[in-house]
């Protein structure tokens, strides 16, 4: 009987029904007294100096009110990131300063070089333009090409780093000779040449900012479409304007979307806020949808060789990758942790494998920068791993059900020390395989391939056993790595006096559903209804502090947190509860939502309790604090390890090759489940921007740099007619060992196994097809590339 | 968007003075004016409406076959052409998205030419009649390539005549993005003859397919096609597809419209 309340229950998500009603509250949504408008000016070019900007018509045009260029920030600090990797020599990252305005050169396409702002948009866009036609810039050969950009010394996209690369990353570098030994020695050798392609966010909500200054106390507010406001307070106040974190607030209100793009600082921010304390006027900014594609970070971009080791039966021996991944014009805030430590670290997959080692060269071109994207690094390293052991199967002849069976780790091995320095502390990847073979109907596919082939359409089949870490991360470990922040979360509950609770969380829903899954966390906890829970978040002046919401983390460590924080509410529950019932504190236990002493009918209920801590009339005031308010921080001890099998059977036209995904199932261990139902959407949400890499989305930019799908007119993104019904099942649960809720983590889950099972189900719909010699099709599958591949 | 006056006339005559101002510009069901308007890359300083004039409305059989109103929209067609003319109705109605159906113009489609759209397909397949306010103009002479048409400055299309084939299909191989055609071919069976129409395909914009058309005027089947083969060298090439690919879709889609037509 499944429960209709608290954990484990398909509550509604109550935040629909204002965002399904259009009373949501979006940053574009907030009107603001005497507010003024930004515009920003943009780079036409790639790659250029800037000669000279002349501002005096553009600041003359009607309604401007200033104009700021790179100049106004030259004394300003930089958006640095987050996270420092060394190369294989020891040496640093190379870390160029990313200003709030382009300064001396512009870098890509959408280069923010000035801004205007004036009393109307329309007015700072014509000025915007004005002030474009207005400047030189002297243009230079644009870096697109990551391999050229390494090759020619003489062109660089900072002028102070001579070959345009960030890092040579090797992991593990010490075992290197030792990977290299035993991939010498394998019996066989599979060899992948392969890019996992560049994806451009595109929530639906564009990046907004609005920034206000408040001169009678110095302080200012920036509202911002961010996942996490703490994180983007800590870097405005520490790096890039010296702000002190008490005199700034920043709200994050309602978020439509981030996929990872929202989780970083951007220069408008800074830039809104500088414009407000100059004018004395809030200041707003929303992108156009031309900007979203121009300047958003931008997802994935690796180019990757991968080479596999194993025996003739199929016995994984030894893995070895050289990837080149595109970090943009600018290093984004977590840009160099993702080829890095969230993509090397899972190559070796849930699989025994002996020997893994992982090369990442992060190179600078005149592109957008590139950071996290839903799944971040583990969709790199999950398609390159998946790819690759299919071709091993089909190379050796063996089946690729069989060939995962033998390398998936067994349960009786955990906790596993992988070879790529993780420590997997629970799973059964038999389980989950088995139940997607059971839910997939496997059995049955011969006789659905039949029907494909009786319409002239080539059936095929694709599997992927997945692995992530999420719930990021232990502090501990990744200022090990290399990471400049902790990476624990807080939350404070805030029992009221009449009983209802207030939860301020450090987690930040941009769609998710945590005002739903929270309340229903705590509920269960503390015994009393969901609707008495009220979750707070998205404002650094409520709630204690936090690391916001991307690596599938928040419910993970934020709602450990919370759990904490509730241990501490019902310790104190039990304290009052022994004062007003005359009991000793050791007496007291608390079931059900009521304060009880053991052994006798004498009890409090929570709200009783509640009601009490904020009327204290006869409190032994020495021993017993008024006020029922706890906080806690919770860092984790470890990542946390989702796992699933994934399989999916596509049709492919042969005469036009066109690919349809026929269907899709998803077994996943994501350990306990807090909300059936949003956790199946989120697999949805996931499977489908999966497909969507897999069939459909490619960014391109041509050899000037200039972006060739700045639009949805070219840039193709998933619909609800490209995407099947998903099969989805969480029930093969191996709960997380470490932390309170036995809890792993969904939300990128979908995006990380599902691009290697459509390709692999469109190699395998073309073999079976007697198309034996394509081996591989670069992402995205479109039909003329699998035309092309075809026909080749 | 920059500024600009805004008239909507209730007759053509009232219409066409209006377009003899200065920077004036007609405005259909702005599917993709308006969005070039909202990018700044067009502004006009008068927009025409021709979507308020009576005889630039409808669906009805005539002299000559089906007219349909130049302001007619896209869903309009589509549910009153269906018995009438099937395999226009059928174009009409996989057009875009209800929202552009429903404001789209079978006019401005025409007038616009967009070398990606639909509707052209079937107005040179049936060889229809582009009626001007000024003038008739044959299918055949009135596409000029890509967005070039053979209409003066300031005319306007009133209404187009689509002669009914006897059987006809609308194939559409979307490009993935825009969901224009990536390549389209609308195939019409006359008693007279078969006619052929490529859009989305060439560089020089809708064209028929000459040598298709005469081997289906002798065999209406898909396996008619069987020898023949498109020139690639005037296909279009880009991100979505290269010239080779859409040649190929062009003998592809042919061969489904016959097969589909009825």
């Amino acid at each position: 009987m499944p429960k209709d309340t608290g954990i484990g229950a398909s509550s509604k998500r109550r935040e629909d029904v204002r965002f399904l009603t259009g009373v949501g509250n979006y940053t574009d949504d907030l009107s603001l007294h005497a507010q003024t408008h930004a515009v920003m000016v943009r780079s036409t070019v790639a790659h250029g100096r800037i000669v000279k900007i002349d501002t005096a018509r553009a600041a003359a045009m009607p309604g401007v009110l200033a104009v700021f260029t790179g100049e106004d920030f030259a004394a300003v600090g930089g958006n640095p990131a987050g996270w420092l990797i060394n190369s294989r020599d020891g040496t640093p990252m190379r870390e160029p300063k990313r200003p709030v305005l382009a300064h001396g050169k512009v870098r890509h396409v959408g280069d923010a070089y000035a801004a205007i702002i004036a009393e109307t948009y329309a007015q700072a866009k014509d000025a915007a333009q004005a002030l474009s036609d207005d400047t030189q810039i002297e243009e230079l050969p644009a870096i697109v090409d990551m391999k050229a950009a390494l090759a020619d010394a003489s062109n660089r996209v900072h002028d102070e780093i001579p070959d345009n690369l960030c890092f040579d990353w090797g992991w593990i570098e010490d075992n290197r000779a030792a990977v290299d030994a035993a991939m010498q020695a394998a019996p066989h050798k599979v060899t992948l040449e392969l890019t996992n392609n560049r994806l451009v966010p595109n929530a639906m909500e564009p990046r907004a900012s609005i920034g206000e200054y408040f001169p009678g106390t110095g302080d200012y507010k920036l509202t911002t479409t961010s996942q996490n406001p703490h994180l983007t307070r800590l870097l405005i106040a520490a790096f890039v304007m010296g702000i002190p974190e008490n005199k700034l607030q920043v709200v994050a209100p309602d978020v439509g979307g981030g996929f990872g793009s929202k989780i970083y600082h951007y220069g408008e921010e800074a830039l809104v806020l500088a414009a407000a304390k100059r004018l004395g006027r809030p200041v707003r900014w929303t992108a156009e949808r031309t900007e979203s594609f121009l300047s958003d970070a931008h997802g994935r971009d690796h180019v990757t060789k991968i080479e596999l080791g194993c025996t003739k039966e199929g016995d994984i021996l030894a893995i070895r990758t050289e990837t080149h991944a595109n970090v943009g014009a600018y290093l984004s805030n977590f840009s160099t942790a993702t080829p890095t430590f969230l993509h090397g670290t899972l190559m070796s997959g849930p699989y025994k494998v002996p020997h893994v080692y992982v090369n990442v060269k992060a190179v600078f071109t005149n592109t957008a920068p590139v950071d996290a994207y839903r799944g971040a690094g583990r969709p790199e390293a999950t398609y390159s791993l998946e790819r690759v052991i299919d071709m091993m199967a089909r190379e050796l002849g063996l089946d690729p059900f069989e060939v995962r069976r033998r390398n998936l780790l067994t349960p009786d091995q955990f906790p596993y020390q992988s070879p790529v320095g993780l420590m997997y502390d629970t799973g059964n990847y038999q389980a989950t395989l088995d139940k997607a073979v059971e839910l997939g109907d496997v059995a049955g596919f011969e006789a659905r391939r039949a029907a494909s082939a009786a319409k002239g359409k080539l059936r095929g089949m694709g599997l992927s056993t997945w692995i992530e870490a999420c719930g990021i991360a232990p502090s501990n470990l990744v200022g090990i790595l290399g990471s400049r922040v902790g990476l624990y979360d807080a939350a404070t509950v805030r029992v009221n006096a009449t009983g209802n609770i207030s939860v301020m969380v450090g987690a930040h829903s941009h769609g998710q559903g945590h005002e739903t899954v929270f309340a229903q966390v705590v509920a269960e906890k503390l015994g009393i209804p969901e609707s008495s829970v009220e979750i707070v978040h998205g404002d650094t002046a409520k709630i204690p502090f936090g690391m916001g919401s991307y690596g599938s983390r928040s419910l993970a460590v934020c709602g450990s947190a919370m759990d904490r924080a509730m241990d501490k509410i019902i310790a104190k529950g039990k304290k009052i509860a022994a004062h007003m019932l005359e009991a000793a504190e050791g007496d007291i236990s608390f079931a059900d939502g009521k304060f009880s002493v053991a052994g006798t009918d004498k009890a409090k209920t929570f709200g009783e309790i509640a009601f009490s801590a904020y009327v204290p009339h006869n409190y032994p005031l020495e021993t017993l604090e008024p006020g029922l308010e706890e906080t806690a921080f919770y860092d984790p001890a470890n990542f946390t390890y989702p796992a699933g099998a994934y399989i999916c059977e596509v049709e492919v036209d042969p005469d036009t090759g066109r690919v349809e995904v026929a269907s899709f199932t998803c077994a996943d261990d994501f350990g306990n489940v807090m909300n059936p139902m949003i956790v199946e959407g989120q697999v949805h949400g996931g499977v489908g921007q999966g497909i969507g890499q897999a069939l459909l989305e490619n960014t391109t930019y041509d050899e000037n740099g200039q972006l060739l799908t700045g639009s949805f007119m070219d840039y193709a993104m998933p619909r609800a007619d490209d995407v099947p019904f998903y099969t989805v099942d969480a029930s093969c649960a191996t709960p997380c060992t470490h932390n309170p809720l036995g809890v792993k983590g969904c939300g990128e889950a979908g995006a990380i196994g599902s691009p290697p099972a459509v390709i692999n189900a469109v190699i395998d719909a073309l073999h079976r097809g007697g198309i034996t010699h394509v081996k591989h099709i670069d992402m995205p599958v479109s039909p003329g590339r699998v035309w092309q591949a075809i026909n080749a | 968007m920059h500024n600009f006056e805004f008239v909507k006339p209730s007759n053509i005559a009232d219409a066409v003075q209006a377009m003899a101002s200065e920077g004036a510009q007609a405005l259909s069901g702005g599917q993709t004016l308006l969005p070039t308007m909202k990018q700044r890359l067009a502004q006009p300083e008068t927009l025409v409406s021709l979507t308020a004039i009576p005889e630039m409305q409808g669906v009805c059989m005539g002299e000559g076959g089906l007219h349909i109103g130049a302001a007619t929209t896209h869903a309009t067609v589509a549910q009153e052409a269906a018995s009438l003319y099937p395999g226009l109705a059928a174009l009409a109605g996989g057009i875009g998205d209800p929202m552009v159906r429903n404001r789209g113009t079978v006019g401005g489609s025409v007038a616009n030419n967009d070398p990606a759209a639909c509707y052209p397909s079937a107005v040179l397949a049936s060889g229809a009649t582009v009626v001007t306010n000024t003038r008739k103009i044959a299918a055949d002479d009135y596409f000029q390539g890509m967005f070039t048409t053979a209409l003066e400055e300031g005319e306007i299309i009133t209404s187009v005549i689509f002669p009914v084939p006897a059987k006809s299909a609308y194939v559409k191989f979307n490009q993935p993005a825009s969901r224009f055609a990536l390549t389209g071919v609308f195939v019409a069976q006359f008693d007279t003859g078969v006619r052929v129409a490529v859009t989305g395909a060439s560089n020089n914009g809708v064209f028929r397919w000459a040598e298709a058309e005469a081997a289906l005027s002798k065999d209406f089947s898909a396996a008619a096609l069987a020898g023949l083969s498109v020139d690639a060298s005037e296909m279009i090439n880009d991100l979505h597809g290269t010239a080779a690919y859409r040649a190929n879709l062009v003998k592809v889609l042919t061969g489904r419209a016959v097969t589909a037509a009825r």
